[in-house]
């Protein structure tokens, strides 16, 4: 009986593998790669002029000359450059390092950094709760997980604020129990922003966990059990490096945009609390310095690239890299 | 299903040939890994309870939607027994394995292990591993890593868990894949990981759920002679739950057989096979002659059974049948032979077709009254003569070969 079957197997695997090479005409190997590159080429084109046009233009400008009411005088120059980093005593001409700048910098890679984790912190769970619905419910829960993405980002954050400004509901209700007899100064401060991030990019590490997660098999979860890993153990030895790719996906997600991000610090860090978003787009509006904005600008992709390698390296080494 | 006798009695000879040939060695192998097992530095096999499920019922969801996937169920499993839970998909006997486990907890009734009520305890907690039907082997994980999980979650120095490792790898043949990621493996070695995952903490129970299913012929014949090896090894209590009549009848010391969230009955494979008591169990193992015959006298648990075609024989009667106006019999094919000439039939029929087997030919014979009956015989070199369809024919068989169904 078996034999039987394995030939009736055998026969129609044979049979397919003819029929495939029937539907395929004889391509030779240029043709193949012609066929390849057109395949790709309007995603080249579109990538050519929306993204590499601009960015070249970008890197241009910043070694130009500022002109004096905002654009550019084609001259070449180093001083954005210089700026980005240094700073000039416009009085006795002393060079010491650009405060500002470098405490804008290490405040985005911070505030980024702690949104990433805190959408980690608050999305693992939520992930891993939608994954282990039932199936027919899950659709609901993702649902719900995108409704925020239906109002503009302004919004949103206009809503936050509404919710913790020293006469928003929060400190009302606080004031109105007793609990303190100053409202709480919230606004403005770092972690209003950070909240408002992390309200903000939350979805995007929910989402792509999710997809890893409901891919997890979660008999391995329960393997580990029977072999007397504990909950805690379990997550950490099993889950968590299983959905690894999901993981990284998730922090590339919300740590890149964040790095960038200009309206939620600009509408809860007041005007004070500036990220490098804010301080790119003051240099092309009121600073009309172009070529130092085209300078942060370039540092900023700098900044995200060297983070994105690093993070890549150090979590692509480990075991289950590749998941 | 059609072979049976002939394909159960491969493997186990099989087994004894290997066992014969170097008993001492095995033994000593499994006193390294395992320690002397209690039972045999006693000097007899003892049969106590390692696993008891005491009326256990489990129900799946609720209100109308509620389904019982076990029904009260009891059953003993004895200390180093291979005990096999059979029965169709869906009969309960993954849900049974689930509760010893203790992925699942009962709804009603207790789990006990060495007499210890483990019903609501994690399955971190148990002393009981668990070889998955799919594996389940950790895939970010080397094959090593993967065998010496347990030992390292149970908090065994690192030099423990690799000599641990190594011996496992030696037990299942497998040294040289050590390194080996578990998806750069094949089926068949995926599956010797996962015992050895499964016993390198050395539980008292091990239980299998179908781990064979996903093997292909060959390979599932090679890892039933396997596991049967291993047990002996290691003297662990086997619990194993499979759909494959033949894989439960070769490998087990006693089988379970189950239906719709019930265990029908409980027994050695012979006893399960010769002697069915229930015509689930008669059907779903092997190949089965069912009658209806009628009851003359009972005395003493024995009948006196009249068949349709007027002859009589005598079987024992189930308890608390001893009123039945009619029972069921059943006789095994094999167990009854075609009348030479000479012979007083039993039954008689006219021989409807003959179809040949090599190892034996089955005859179906269209008994008077209607029914058909399957004859199985044993091909030899010189037998009888051919017989030809159309034929008019007897049945003989012992009363030894008659079996009362209870119903």
């Amino acid at each position: 009986m078996a034999e039987a079957d394995a030939q009736t197997t055998g026969h129609t695997s044979t049979g397919r593998a003819d029929g495939r090479a029937a539907a395929l005409p004889n391509l030779t190997r240029r043709d193949e790669v012609r066929r390849k590159w057109l395949l790709v080429a309007p995603a080249l084109v579109v990538l050519a002029l929306a993204a590499s046009g601009p960015l070249l233009i970008v890197l241009v400008y910043s070694f130009l000359t500022p002109g004096n009411y905002g654009g550019v005088v084609w001259e070449f120059s180093g001083e954005a450059w210089f700026k980005v980093v240094f700073h000039r005593d416009i009085f006795d001409d002393t060079l010491g390092f650009a405060d500002a700048h470098l405490s804008i910098f290490w405040r985005s890679v911070k505030l980024s950094f702690l949104t990433t984790v805190l959408a980690f912190i608050f999305g693992f769970p939520t992930a891993y709760f939608i994954a282990t619905r039932p199936e027919k419910y899950r659709g609901l829960w993702l649902f719900l997980i995108t409704i925020p993405f239906w109002t503009n980002l302004l919004i949103r954050t206009f809503a936050i604020m509404e919710v913790i400004r020293a006469d928003g509901v929060i400190n009302q209700i606080l004031l109105g129990l007793g609990v303190i007899e100053q409202p709480i100064q919230m606004l403005a401060t770092d972690f209003a922003i950070l909240l408002g991030m992390t309200y903000v990019y939350l979805p995007l590490m929910v989402l792509p966990l999710y997809a890893s997660m409901e891919k997890l098999d979660f008999r391995l979860v329960e393997a580990a059990y029977d072999l007397y890993a504990t909950r805690f153990q379990a997550l950490k030895r099993v889950i968590i490096p299983t959905v690894k790719p999901g993981i990284i996906a998730g922090s590339i997600l919300v740590f890149v945009p964040s790095l960038g991000a200009y309206v939620t610090p600009r509408v809860l860090g007041g005007g004070k609390h500036l990220m490098l978003g804010n301080l790119i787009e003051l240099q092309f509006g009121q600073g009309r310095n172009w070529p130092l904005g085209a300078a942060l600008s370039i540092t900023l992709l700098l900044i995200v690239m060297v983070a994105l390698l690093t993070y890549i390296r150090t979590t692509g080494n480990s075991e289950g890299g590749h998941g | 299903m059609i072979t049976i006798s002939a394909a159960f009695a491969e493997p186990e000879s099989i087994v004894s040939e290997r066992k014969s040939a170097q008993p001492l060695a095995f033994r000593a192998f499994r006193d390294t890994l395992f320690g002397p097992s209690e039972t045999e530095t006693g000097g007899k096999r003892l049969a106590k309870a390692a696993v008891e499920a005491r009326h256990v019922t489990k129900a799946f969801g609720d209100g109308p939607e509620r389904v019982l996937a076990l029904d009260n169920v009891s059953v003993e499993i004895r200390e180093n027994e291979f005990f096999t839970l059979l029965g169709p998909s869906g009969c309960g006997k993954t849900t049974l394995l689930r509760l010893i486990a203790g992925f699942d907890h009962p709804t009603n009734g207790s789990i006990l292990l060495n007499g210890e009520d483990i019903s609501h305890l994690p399955p971190f907690k148990r002393p009981v591993n668990t070889v998955f039907q799919s594996y389940a082997l950790f895939p970010h994980m080397s094959v090593a890593d993967n065998i010496g999980f347990g030992l390292e979650m149970q908090g065994k120095p690192k030099a423990e868990v690799a000599k641990a490792v190594d011996d496992m790898l030696r037990l299942v043949r497998m040294e040289e894949l050590k390194n080996r990621k578990t998806s750069q493996i094949s089926g068949g070695q995926q599956q010797r990981v996962a015992l050895a995952r499964a016993l390198a903490p050395h539980p008292k129970v091990l239980l299998l759920d179908e781990p064979l299913s996903a093997l292909d012929l060959k390979l599932r014949k090679e890892m039933q002679i396997e596991l049967k090896r291993l047990q002996n090894e290691t003297g662990i209590t086997f619990v194993f739950v499979t759909h494959d009549q033949e894989e439960a009848l070769t490998m087990s010391d006693r089988i379970a057989v189950m239906s719709a969230g019930h265990i029908l009955q409980v027994g050695s494979p012979r006893e399960i096979y010769d002697r069915p008591s229930e015509r689930f169990v008669a059907n779903f193992i092997g190949d089965t002659n069912l009658m209806e015959v009628e009851v003359v006298s009972v005395s003493n648990g024995r009948a006196r059974l009249r068949f349709a075609s007027g002859a009589e024989t005598e079987a024992d009667m189930p308890e608390g049948m001893s009123e039945a106006k009619s029972v069921t019999v059943v006789v095994r094919p094999e167990h009854a032979q075609l009348a030479g000439t000479g012979d007083n039939g039993v039954l008689s029929g006219q021989l409807e077709n003959v179809v040949y087997f090599g190892t034996d030919t089955h005859y179906h014979v269209r008994l008077d009254e209607g029914v058909l009956f399957t004859v199985r015989a044993q091909n030899v070199r010189g037998g009888a003569e051919e017989r030809q369809p159309g034929a008019r024919t007897d049945i003989v068989f012992s009363e030894l070969a008659v079996q009362v169904l209870r119903d």
